[in-house]
């Protein structure tokens, strides 16, 4: 009897010790992206802390990614072309491919069946299958002018779609991916000149896309794609001089509360308020910088700005009852990104020039605590895998 | 290592032999290739091999004009998100950033 009961303790050991780390969820993992060491940091965000590192991920300079549906496994989109399957339970890259010379971010589908990757050079889509990394299709982006352009801006759309502008062609797509080996496409040319970046919102049903090369918006109702793209707070800037922007701002992350949206000014020191219900403007709040990064806490109480050069040393807290900046923080030096956790009680600030990550208490809008990251940039929490546009 | 600091230091002596300009202090210089990397950077590329924003690779810049450069870098190149410079930068800061680029010390990691 003894004997036994020892002999399956030693079975369970044996069995326990080939099972690696103990078992736990995915719901408070992260990914912090130490873009120049090629590397991952690992991260949990209970307890705040950093778990492990995974290497060997290339270029990971202005790296994004998304996570399967489960929570398991982030697909990180690098500069330089590489789409890495990375498994966070196990702590390793589960695959990796380089599909294309340079590429700027990517999206997961729907159903989580497919991830598409948005590339610079050469300029197109790419769309693999999450399980295998096998490419399904590759759709070159070449505009109504005939020549290839950059893509950016690239989302889930819903309903089995994608979505994303073409840089240079001024365009925006559409992908009905029922079939992800036989795209197909419906075009918006003319959207707007130099899309940088788009977003969808929270709610699945808009798309917008940042103008460059114009003051103004260019949005597509997902529910209504056939009444086009319309152009939202057209000259926005009023004939004012634009101010240099010496950082595009990004608008995935988008930060929206009630009816609320809010979106980065280009070349003024703005946040442009907008009401999504009929697109008009609300009005807009004056910030310390050319804005970056704009995002909502998860329940939309506040908003998060952080700011291009020379003021990337900056962060603001918007309270959005009142549209007011409520507090400007110095959190550290170039502080390139922001996250909040699933429900927004800390925001993470990555600090590139302190190599450090900095998490914040949202409610008391002070520092609790900070881990040791090399150059840290993009910082993306498991939670995005259920939130659309993310 | 030892190649790259080689390398700095024969574009150091290279670039103090040009008189016109004051060249930026050591400690300065490496601020610059910080600078180069991470937010030039942002939009050409951490390795600089492009992005929103073209090359800078020597091979890219290769038959360039250096004070069309220097120019282009200080007051930007309108109709694209390329910005004006001269706000954050010097022209000397700029002369040195133009020369490490072109000279391919920026490619040696």
């Amino acid at each position: 009897m003894r004997v036994k009961a020892l002999t399956l303790s030693l079975v369970f050991l044996a069995l326990a010790g080939c099972a690696g780390p103990s078992l736990r969820g995915t719901g408070d993992l992260g990914v912090v992206v130490e873009r120049s060491a090629g590397r991952l940091a690992l991260v949990e965000t209970t307890t705040g802390s950093l778990l492990d590192r995974i290497e060997g991920l290339g270029d990971l300079s202005h790296a994004s990614m998304v996570f399967s549906r489960d929570e398991r496994f982030a697909f990180v989109f690098g500069r330089d072309g590489g789409l890495t399957k990375v498994d966070l339970l196990e702590r390793r890259i589960a695959k990796r491919i380089v599909q294309a010379g340079n590429s700027i971010g990517g999206a997961i589908g729907q159903d989580g069946s497919w991830v598409a990757v948005a590339n610079y050079e050469p300029g197109g889509v790419k769309i693999f299958a999450t399980a295998t990394l096998d490419l399904l299709a590759d759709i070159p982006a070449i505009g109504a002018d005939g020549k290839r352009s950059k893509v950016v801006g690239i989302a889930e759309a819903g309903e089995g779609r994608l979505i994303y502008s073409l840089y240079d062609a001024g365009e925006i797509w559409l992908a009905d991916l029922a079939d992800p080996r036989q795209p197909k496409l419906s075009k918006f040319a003319n959207a707007g000149k130099l899309p940088y970046d788009g977003l969808v919102t929270m709610d699945g049903r808009s798309y917008v896309a940042g103008l460059f090369g114009e003051d103004g918006l260019a949005l597509l109702d997902l529910w209504n794609v056939e009444a086009g793209v319309k152009k939202v707070m057209p000259g926005y800037g009023k004939g004012a001089e634009p101010l240099p922007v010496f950082k595009m701002p990004h608008l995935r992350g988008w930060a929206a509360a009630g009816d609320a949206l809010y979106i980065p000014a280009i070349g003024r020191h703005e946040v442009l308020v907008i009401d999504r219900r009929n697109w008009t403007e609300i009005g807009r709040i004056p910030v310390a910088g050319q804005p970056v990064f704009v995002m909502a806490r998860p329940d939309g109480r506040q908003v998060w700005v952080n700011f291009a050069l020379p003021h990337n040393d900056t962060v603001q807290v918007i309270d959005t009852p009142t549209n007011r900046v409520i507090r400007t923080l110095k959190p550290g030096k170039a502080i390139l990104h922001l996250e909040f956790t699933p429900k927004g009680d800390r925001v993470w600030l990555s600090a590139r020039d302190d190599d450090r990550v900095t998490i914040w208490d949202t409610k008391t809008l002070s520092p609790i605590g900070s881990l040791a990251v090399e150059k840290p940039s993009g910082i993306f929490f498991t939670v995005r895998a259920h939130r659309f546009g993310l | 290592m030892p190649s790259s600091m080689a390398r700095a230091l024969a574009l150091a002596l290279l670039l103090s032999a040009s008189p016109a300009l004051a060249q930026p202090s050591a400690e300065r210089q490496r601020e610059l290739i910080d600078f180069v990397r991470q937010d030039c950077g942002a939009c050409h590329g951490l390795t600089l091999k492009g992005g929103l924003g073209s090359p800078l690779l020597p091979q890219a810049l290769a038959g360039r004009d250096k004070e069309g450069l220097i120019e282009l870098i200080l007051n930007g190149k309108p109709g694209t998100p390329m910005p004006p410079w001269k706000g954050l930068l010097s022209r000397a800061e700029i002369a040195w950033i133009v020369e490490y680029l072109m000279s391919g010390a920026a490619d040696a990691r």
